[in-house]
């Protein structure tokens, strides 16, 4: 046993370590595409972490949404970016030159700007250590609340019950904001790119068999996480999965999709959310209550519609612009027509 | 400690061999096609090992479908990129490495 418990703290060591190296690696690589495969291996690292943890849920949200899904995020804003700067220096050597010019210039007050920034996180490392400190060696936080009232909540998965019951309001925030994240990214995106193109031959077939097994995945994991690790954010993650993966292989949302269709079904979750809230408010209950009665099956009608809304904003995200609706192709290519001339 | 058991510890030891190859290879290899020839030998042999393994002391024979569902569902997503990576080189005319 004693052998054990070194080996895992050895593990732990190991793996804590690795997370702060590659972390200091990620911000202080010059180049951009290796700070993103860095910040990549992170997020894959720190899922792991969660698993040490005993957090099985956070592990495959990290896994899908933090490694994943913003590794993909971030990889189309790169090659977004190098498509814009083609013909002058690739980005990753201009950033080092305009990093050095904005440090030379006040020269007499560099070692304050060295030194201040240090002091404040000597501070807050210095407060973080006291508050750990302060810890009593077996905290049990509200876990015990939790077990405690879980017969109430119409799921017996303790994750599920806290995000979709007890603390209801953060997930309906968190959906809210990532509908607002949607919208600020059409307002700001003006050139449509719904180029289709057709995948290779090895692409083609490997979308064919993943994305309908992705979506079986996704279900699962919205069914499994009434009593174990999963739900809406881990099945929509994964939807999300298969909607990057479509737009990787060449396919655009068909014009017929893109108008009240895309629309409906980014606001469906938050939708039927507030809805079974406001019903509950009018059945007597208090806001965001749910009869025990029926709060299973409440919770999984919100995560079912949450899941798709969810998959489909992150695929969204990644598109990174507003699918124009029917009657586009002729005015999208006056409109690139125009942009052309105007660069000219 | 049973059969099972040191049948497990072999298999396991035998897939983390291969692992540790495949990354001294990805390290150390040339260019990318020989680094990627390194990489399939981790996630077809080492990660079929492991997943034996593993599978050895699964509890019900569902856990066992899973694994062998891992391992096929990596087996095609890792032969498809390495198919597509080496593509991509080679339309961005990187040379075969010769001595």
């Amino acid at each position: 046993m004693e052998a054990l418990t070194l080996l895992s703290w050895a593990f732990d060591a190991t793996l804590g370590g690795t997370l702060m190296w590659l972390a200091w690696r990620t911000l202080a690589s010059e180049d951009l595409f290796k700070g993103i495969v860095l910040f990549i291996a992170f997020g894959l690292l720190m899922a792991l972490a969660w698993v040490r943890l005993d957090a099985p849920d956070i592990a495959l949200a990290e896994a899908a949404i933090g490694a994943g899904l913003t590794g993909a995020l971030l990889l189309g804003a790169l090659a977004k970016l190098e498509a814009g700067n083609e013909g002058s220096q690739p980005l990753s050597k201009n950033r080092s030159k305009l990093v050095n010019k904005s440090v030379n210039k006040p020269m007499r007050f560099r070692w304050l700007l060295v030194l201040l920034p240090m002091l404040l996180l000597l501070v807050l490392a210095g407060g973080l250590g006291y508050a750990i400190l302060n810890l009593p060696s077996q905290a049990v936080g509200l876990s015990l609340q939790v077990a405690g009232n879980i017969e109430a909540s119409g799921v017996s998965n303790p994750v599920t019950a806290v995000l979709l019951n007890f603390r209801a309001y953060d997930t309906l925030l968190e959906m809210a904001v990532l509908l607002l994240a949607v919208i600020g990214i059409w307002s700001l995106a003006v050139v449509p790119e719904s180029r289709e193109s057709a995948p290779g031959a090895v692409l083609d077939m490997l979308s064919r068999l993943l994305v309908p097994l992705l979506i079986l995945v996704s279900g699962y994991l919205l069914w499994v996480g009434g009593h174990a690790a999963g739900g809406a954010f881990q099945a929509g993650s994964v939807l999300a999965a298969a909607g990057v993966l479509l737009l990787l292989t060449g396919w655009r949302p068909s014009a017929r999709f893109a108008g009240w269709p895309l629309r409906f079904s980014l606001i469906l979750g938050l939708v039927i959310f507030v809805l079974v809230a406001v019903l509950m408010l009018l059945l007597g209950e208090s806001f965001l209550e749910f009869p025990l009665r029926i709060a299973g099956a409440l919770i999984l009608l919100i995560e079912a519609a949450a899941a798709l809304s969810i998959g489909i904003t992150l695929a969204s995200l990644f598109l990174g612009s507003r699918p124009q609706p029917d009657q586009s192709s002729s005015n999208q290519s006056a409109r690139r027509e125009e942009l052309g001339a105007q660069e000219r | 400690m049973s059969l099972t058991d040191i049948l497990t510890i072999l298999l396991l030891s035998a897939g983390a061999v291969f692992f540790l190859a495949g990354t001294v290879g990805l390290l150390r290899f040339p260019d990318v096609y020989t680094r990627l020839h390194a990489l399939t030998k981790a996630d077809n042999l080492g990660l079929g090992l492991l997943l034996a393994g593993l599978a050895l002391q699964a509890e019900s024979w569902t856990a066992v479908a899973k694994l062998l569902l891992i391992w096929l569902l990596i087996l095609l997503a890792s032969s498809s990129v390495a198919h597509l990576v080496v593509r991509t080189a080679q339309r961005r005319g990187i040379k075969l490495w010769k001595r």
